[in-house]
């Protein structure tokens, strides 16, 4: 009889890292699914493209160093989807490409892979292209053309290394009412224009691919949420503090700034405060840590929408709260049992 | 966080809810048979080790002194079975070094009455003569501490103490040997409470028991003294709620102040398992020549609760109780905080509260990834430390910032942290590996 023999504790949970990424893929399903309803072919392609570059890249960055694959964890599919679903549905495929790399090569794997990397990788994607491609980012369609499952978005198919296709004639063709190329935080911006509630929380307005939806959004996180994949905190902390923001503005000067509404419901908030900031490896560990992170994400992104020269500014939040971590974990280290401060009952 | 309008069973914060894999606290507690040959240990407690007084040949009875204790912070040893002294020398022990023990032939068809006992009137005793009985049976924490019960009990004497925590939780998996104690030995049990409470000259005793055990919780109930010294009250279920910290905080609210005792906020703490045999063996002058333990696991065919000759060698507990012969993994103690053995002449001690046999390895090495601060350890451990910042400086060797930054001291090993790591990072054998290299660093 050989006998094993080990430290304790001799018991673990079910619970992997495999299993965790897993299920956030499976809950970013559902969202990728409705952008596709809304957007058609582009979408489609947009999100095979990316998520499969991310994986390319994975794969060939772990055979250049030596490593076994690390595609089994989950990692990289949930970095290209949330990477695409933050693109504009009308983003050339070349430029998704190079997104990915960035996003996997320089947002992860120069940090050593999962777990050592400091910001999001899909939003170290974004920010690159958002920097590179400044008009191909703002390409908008409007959602639900009638040709959107027969023809591609000319723009999609624009060739390597050129500038995006014109989509005028395709836009033409999609008879959607008053379709202006522009997000609601843009007509917002630079009109004064609200979009209605309703529109907001089924996703019939022109934005990023996977953005739209509000009420998917929350039913994917809750999923999550409920199978204690992800950290309730982060989201209510993120969505609390940019409320309140919103409302203050609003009470003093309903005329320059928006409905809270259009704060909460449009643009990435929603997308950025569920599934990007909850990213384990980049936010904070400590209980306190994770209320200042996540408010922190919240109120930056109301900042950066009203008084910066963006329309959006989640990924910008976001990123920032990712760089101040490592130090927010540092100065909120939990107390210690048996170091309390108040006299004992 | 406990609100006031919804009461619900006392607890800890943070934790952890493992599969408790209780189906034995439902069967009666069995006797098992003597083996042939018992070896026992001449060092079963935390302390100087016993000096032995029998030479090899010489017969013995059960209940016979064959070691005498060196000094107070030792305990005497008893023998568990009558029968001729085989050889005296140094034998394996379940922390795989070789310990000096007694092994004795046991006589066959001999019964498990014990020979040698002086019934004593144990309420005319003063704190000292109570304290010496105490030592003389021989009693060390049954819970698995082995501390040497006459020292505990004896508090220091500037210490006040106002509550004796008696802990019945019994919150590691598997392990139902408390729960059966409590329900079929809680006269034992009460008496017990007030030889500890009289030595401690604390008024009160609150006995805490996990609220999946509600037939203890009955039994002890129906059998209180109507004065209100001793009460009962039920624990949430979870993991680890009988640790000292954690237990007293659940019933009192209390935090030990870190570093310290109990006895600073005025709280004497002992396993009911102790307290039991305590209230059993000093009234019969007898000494621990057994104990209730648990026997349990996939691979073994009758699991259930045994009394157990001290000394009997796990090889022969597993035959009795059909274990398999394919067992892969033998703990001691529970799955959370037991060891494994690396071999079956392994004796039962004082100190034995179970015996798991599983045929496959528990927790067979999966893969494991660098650390993805996803804080589920963070949010489990009792103790409120940050195992995620202190696995990521045990990887790189950090082991003073542990320490002096982390608290690393105030770990105590409970397992929550590694049982819930996504990453499967072997977090608390880090945190052994620091405090050893601290501890080596400190003396050298």
């Amino acid at each position: 009889m050989s006998m094993k023999l080990r430290t304790s504790p001799h018991l673990i949970s079910d619970r992997s890292v495999e299993r965790i990424m897993f299920h956030v893929v499976l809950a970013l399903l559902p969202i990728c699914a409705f952008s596709v309803w809304q957007y058609g072919l582009s979408a489609l392609a947009l999100l095979v493209t990316v998520t499969a570059s991310c994986l390319f890249t994975e794969r060939w960055l772990n055979r250049a160093s030596g490593e076994a694959s690390t595609l089994g964890d989950w990692s990289a599919v949930i970095t290209g989807l949330l990477l695409a679903l933050t693109l504009p549905p009308a983003f050339p495929l070349w430029m998704g490409v190079v997104a990915a790399f960035v996003s996997i090569a320089i947002g992860k794997a120069m940090f050593g892979g999962l777990g050592h990397n400091l910001f999001n990788p899909a939003l170290i994607g974004r920010a690159f292209v958002q920097a590179a491609f400044p008009t191909a980012i703002t390409i908008w369609v409007p959602a639900y053309a009638s040709q959107r499952f027969t023809e591609f978005i000319p723009s999609t198919l624009t060739l390597p290394f050129m500038m995006p296709n014109d989509n005028v004639h395709w836009v033409a063709q999609a008879s959607v009412d008053g379709f202006t190329g522009a997000t609601p935080l843009a007509r917002w911006k630079f009109e004064h224009f609200a979009y209605p509630f309703e529109d907001l929380l089924t996703g019939a307005v022109s934005a990023s691919t996977g953005e739209t939806s509000a009420v998917l959004l929350v039913a994917c996180g809750l999923y999550l949420i409920a199978r204690r994949f992800m950290d309730w905190r982060i989201p209510v902390a993120v969505l609390g503090s940019a409320l309140l923001v919103a409302w203050v503005f609003r009470m003093y000067d309903p005329v320059t700034y928006p409905p809270i509404h259009l704060v909460l419901f449009s643009g990435g908030l929603m997308l950025g405060a569920l599934f990007m900031a909850t990213d384990l490896a980049t936010s904070p560990v400590t209980p306190v840590g994770v209320w200042i992170y996540g408010a922190l994400i919240g109120v930056v992104t109301v900042m950066i929408r009203y008084f910066g020269g963006l329309t959006e500014g989640v990924m910008y939040a976001i990123l920032l709260g990712n760089a101040l971590t490592p130090l927010i974990d540092q100065y909120t280290q939990p107390r210690v049992f048996g170091t309390r401060q108040r006299r004992n009952k | 966080m406990r609100l006031p309008f919804f009461k619900r069973a006392a607890t800890f914060e943070h934790g952890i809810h493992p599969v408790y894999h209780k189906e034995t606290g439902s069967l009666p507690i069995k006797r098992m048979a003597f083996a042939p040959k018992l070896v026992v240990p001449l060092s079963q407690h935390i302390g100087k080790p016993a000096l032995c007084c029998v030479s090899v040949g010489q017969e013995v009875l059960r209940g016979q002194v064959i070691a005498t204790a060196d000094g107070v912070m030792s305990l005497p040893v008893h023998a568990p079975a009558t029968g001729v002294v085989e050889a005296i020398g140094p034998m394996p022990a379940a922390s795989g070094k070789m310990v000096d023990s007694i092994t004795i032939r046991v006589y066959e068809a001999d019964s498990q009455e014990v020979r040698v006992g002086a019934p004593r009137d144990v309420e005319s005793l003063d704190k000292q003569a109570l304290l010496a009985a105490i030592q003389s049976t021989g009693i060390a924490g049954l819970g698995g501490a082995t501390f040497p019960a006459h020292v505990k009990l004896n508090v220091p004497a500037d210490a006040v103490i106002d509550t004796l925590v008696v802990n019945g939780a019994e919150c590691e998996p598997f392990l139902t040997c408390d729960h059966r104690v409590m329900v079929e030995r809680t006269q034992d049990l009460l008496r017990g409470i007030r030889y500890a409470l009289k030595i401690s000259g604390a008024p009160r005793a609150i006995i805490g028991v996990e609220d999946n055990k509600p037939d203890a919780i009955a039994a002890i109930q129906a059998a209180l003294p109507a004065d209100g010294t001793i009460t009962v009250q039920a624990l949430e279920t979870k993991y680890p709620q009988g640790a000292e910290d954690t237990i007293i905080y659940a019933l009192l609210g209390r935090e030990i102040p870190a570093g310290q005792r109990p006895a600073s906020i005025g709280v004497l703490m002992n396993n009911v398992m102790t307290l039991a045999y305590l209230g059993r063996l000093l009234p019969a002058g007898e000494g621990m020549v057994e104990r209730v333990l648990t026997v349990a696991g996939p691979a073994v065919k009758k699991p259930g609760n045994y009394i157990v000759p001290i000394g009997t060698p796990l090889r022969f507990l597993l035959e009795q109780v059909g274990a398999s012969s394919n067992a892969k993994e033998i703990i001691l103690g529970g799955p959370m905080m037991g060891m494994t053995i690396s071999s079956l002449d392994v004796p039962v001690t004082k100190g034995t509260s179970g015996v798991l046999a599983f045929a496959e390895a528990t927790a067979e090495a999966q893969r494991s990834y660098a650390c993805i601060k996803c804080g589920e350890c963070v949010n489990v451990c009792p103790k409120f430390l940050n195992p995620s910042q202190l696995g990521l400086l045990a990887a790189k060797r950090e082991y003073e910032v542990m320490a002096e930054r982390y608290n690393l001291d105030r770990c105590f090993e409970c397992g929550c942290c590694s049982y819930v790591c996504p990453s499967h990072i072997p977090l608390v054998q880090q945190f052994r590996i620091a405090k050893a290299v601290n501890r080596e660093r400190a003396t050298a």
